[in-house]
């Protein structure tokens, strides 16, 4: 049975989603994690461009600004995250996730 | 619709595409189309580029009181050629440290990048690359690329000052974008589209029949154009703001590992990047292609565009001649504490200057007071707290 | 059609993949952006034009500045940015997890016989798009504006360093 178009595009962003969940799994740089974290979001965001695209159009624009705002909120969640990964390299001298488990300063 | 749009001469550089690739069917149509225009605008702007750089060092040359270039032909006029051929020959050196794989991929990254950035321009009336619903947002997301090229460059060069100005790139264009979009803003926001096209449609009549509606005439525009200009002098690196390459403190900067062939796709990338965002304030402030008088309209469009894109390429020589290089702490407190709070505050001034089109005859004196206090007071305020406490310099042995 | 999104999606999702196993962490940042310009080129295909530049604009343009930064000052010398490699349990653990993930994904998906309606791409154009954010979604805009705001304060707080009084900060 050939895949219809919508199913490819499933295809797709479930494979990114889990690069990038695996990224996050293993990978033990707080940057790297961060990343994978932001490739999760971007697999959303094909999500709602995708069945924006195939979808009913009875919203006409929905699935657009889901994913402009999605994007925003992207936007701010990596600078907020990037902050934090410098204040952790500050305070232990490496970005190491496994050694910041400490709540004291 | 004004006769001048269909005469002929107007009409010329699209009806001679048609005549040569009229004969092809559909797909390939539009793929000779396509391919026709990539190639006109990377030939009239190499040509352009070629005749910038004579014309700038020319231009430096007589501000600072020398012939300049004066030994390849007549009045120096081969001299892009002998440059061009200086720098094919040159042996191409790569650091051996260096990032072999980016060292490389930097220069025709930028390239492409600033290349690309030209599709969206109307050129003429009937000249535009593509016409594209976005293509404001289109022109910023290509430009903003170009950031990551110089940063590549300066990170594969294995070379502190390179990495040093890397950093200082970034943080320079990273503050610049700032009140460049938000320079851009009122005018989008105005016209009520984002299509380039759309915007210089939106400037098109005259006032009195004489004063034409260019943006650049209103006080939120001249304010608008002011710091679309300064914020464009910093993102394409030019003097005053060439602090990445300056050469008295990091060598050549994010260049300095580059030679050769590689070297010039730099400095191609930096006039392209000048030409295009020249043409975006063109677009955007300037009335693209309008012609500045009703009665000149019988000259053909893209005559006036690039009438109005060369004398902003001047003024960005002769800046250069003129101004003194700035500090790093001076350019981001210029960005952040100046451009962009006076970038904000313009953007009120053009929602004031769009609520109150309606007004009348006497209202309309009073709407051009108004919206000149909002441009200039902030300008004078925000200039005054800045420069609180340094008393004015007084050269005294110069 | 469907050939370029495949080959849209195989060159996202490889350069994904690469970057997320290389050692070389400014490599894996570029090849991040790659991805991410993967992206958009996905959203341009499916026509969406505005978040096609959008994605561009923001993650080419300053998603990827601010990592390169991070990267940069999260470090002390030039050979530390290659990193030792992640521990074999963990990485194995995480390939089962995420592997076990695609399996249902995808057995989920191409089980499941989604009709699509062959029409063209529904146009949507940016006037459409304004209109819509101003008069339908006013309340979203704003909180999107306030969480902006409010995460561009917190980062700067967050990342600041206090400067001691005399001494280098």
């Amino acid at each position: 049975m050939p895949l219809s178009p919508l199913q490819l595009c499933l295809l797709f962003s479930s494979a990114l989603f889990c690069v990038g969940l695996v990224g996050a799994l293993a990978r033990s740089n707080a940057i790297l994690v961060l990343l994978g974290i932001e490739l999760m979001l971007n697999a959303a965001n094909l999500n709602f461009i995708a069945f924006w695209r195939y979808g009913s159009a009875s919203a006409p624009a929905g699935g657009v600004l889901f994913a402009v705002f999605s994007i925003a909120v992207a936007a701010a969640e990596a600078a907020v995250g990037l902050a934090l990964i410098i204040a952790i390299y500050r305070h232990q001298r490496n970005v190491r996730l496994e050694e910041a488990n400490r709540l004291k300063g | 619709m004004n006769p001048a749009a269909e005469s002929s001469l107007e009409r010329a550089p699209i009806a001679l595409r048609e005549f040569v690739t009229g004969r092809l069917p559909g797909p390939w149509h539009w793929l000779a189309n396509s391919l026709i225009t990539i190639v006109l605008i990377l030939a009239i702007f190499g040509l352009l580029f070629a005749i910038l750089t004579l014309a700038e060092r020319k231009i430096l040359g007589r501000v600072q009181n020398r012939p300049g270039p004066n030994r390849t032909g007549p009045f120096g006029l081969l001299q892009p050629i002998a440059d061009g051929i200086k720098m094919l020959t040159k042996e191409d050196i790569v650091p051996r440290a260096a990032d072999h794989v980016l060292h490389f991929l930097a220069p025709v990254t930028l390239l492409a990048f600033s290349i690309l950035t030209f599709a969206v321009i109307p050129f003429g009336r009937e000249i535009v690359p593509v016409r594209l619903d976005a293509g404001v947002l289109y022109f910023f997301a290509a430009g903003a690329a170009t950031e990551l090229a110089i940063f590549m460059a300066g990170w594969a060069s294995h070379n502190k000052y390179s990495l040093l100005a890397a950093m200082r790139a970034l943080a320079q264009l990273i503050s610049y974008e700032l009140p460049l979009l938000l320079a851009m803003v009122p005018v989008v926001m105005l016209a009520g589209t984002l299509s380039t096209v759309g915007i210089v449609e939106a400037q098109g009549a005259w006032k009195f029949g004489l004063v034409p509606h260019w943006n650049v005439f209103t006080p939120w525009g001249f304010a608008g154009f002011v710091i679309f200009m300064i914020a464009a002098l910093a993102e394409s690196n030019r003097s005053p703001f060439d602090l990445p390459e300056a050469e008295s403190e990091l060598i050549a900067g994010h260049l300095t590992e580059y030679s050769g062939f590689k070297y010039a796709l730099f400095f191609m990338a930096e006039y392209f990047g000048m030409c295009a965002l020249s043409g975006m304030a063109v677009t955007l402030f300037l009335g693209g292609w309008q012609p500045p008088l009703p009665f000149l309209g019988f000259i053909p469009s893209y005559v006036w565009f690039a009438a109005k894109l060369i004398t902003l390429l001047l003024g960005f020589i002769w800046i250069r001649a003129t101004f003194p290089r700035l500090r790093i702490d001076q350019l981001t407190r210029l960005a952040w504490k100046f451009l962009v709070p006076l970038a904000l505050v313009n953007l009120g001034t053009a929602t004031f200057w769009g609520l109150t089109t309606g007004w009348g005859a006497g209202g309309q004196v009073a709407r051009w007071a108004v919206a000149l206090a909002l441009v200039i007071l902030p300008f004078v305020a925000i200039g005054r707290s800045l420069s609180r406490g340094v008393a004015p310099r007084t050269y005294r042995y110069a | 059609m469907t050939a370029a999104l495949i080959l849209i999606a195989l060159v996202t999702v490889g350069s994904a993949g690469v970057a997320l196993a290389l050692r070389n962490l400014i490599h894996s940042a570029l090849l991040l952006v790659a991805s991410w310009a993967g992206v958009a080129a996905f959203y341009l295909w499916a026509g969406a034009e505005f978040v096609a530049f959008a994605q561009v604009l923001v993650y080419v343009g300053a998603v990827s500045m601010i990592v390169l930064f991070a990267v940069l000052l999260t470090r002390r010398s030039r050979t530390e940015l290659t990193l030792d490699s992640p521990s074999l349990v963990r990485a194995a653990a995480a390939l089962l997890i995420g592997g076990a993930l695609v399996g249902i994904l995808f057995g989920a998906i191409i089980g499941t016989g989604i009709e699509t309606p062959a029409g063209a791409a529904p146009h949507v154009t940016v006037r459409d798009l304004g209109t819509q954010l101003m008069t339908v979604h006013p309340a979203a805009l704003l909180i999107v504006g306030a969480i902006l705001t409010v995460a561009l304060l917190g980062a700067v707080v967050i990342a600041a360093t206090e400067r001691k009084e005399g001494g280098d900060s």
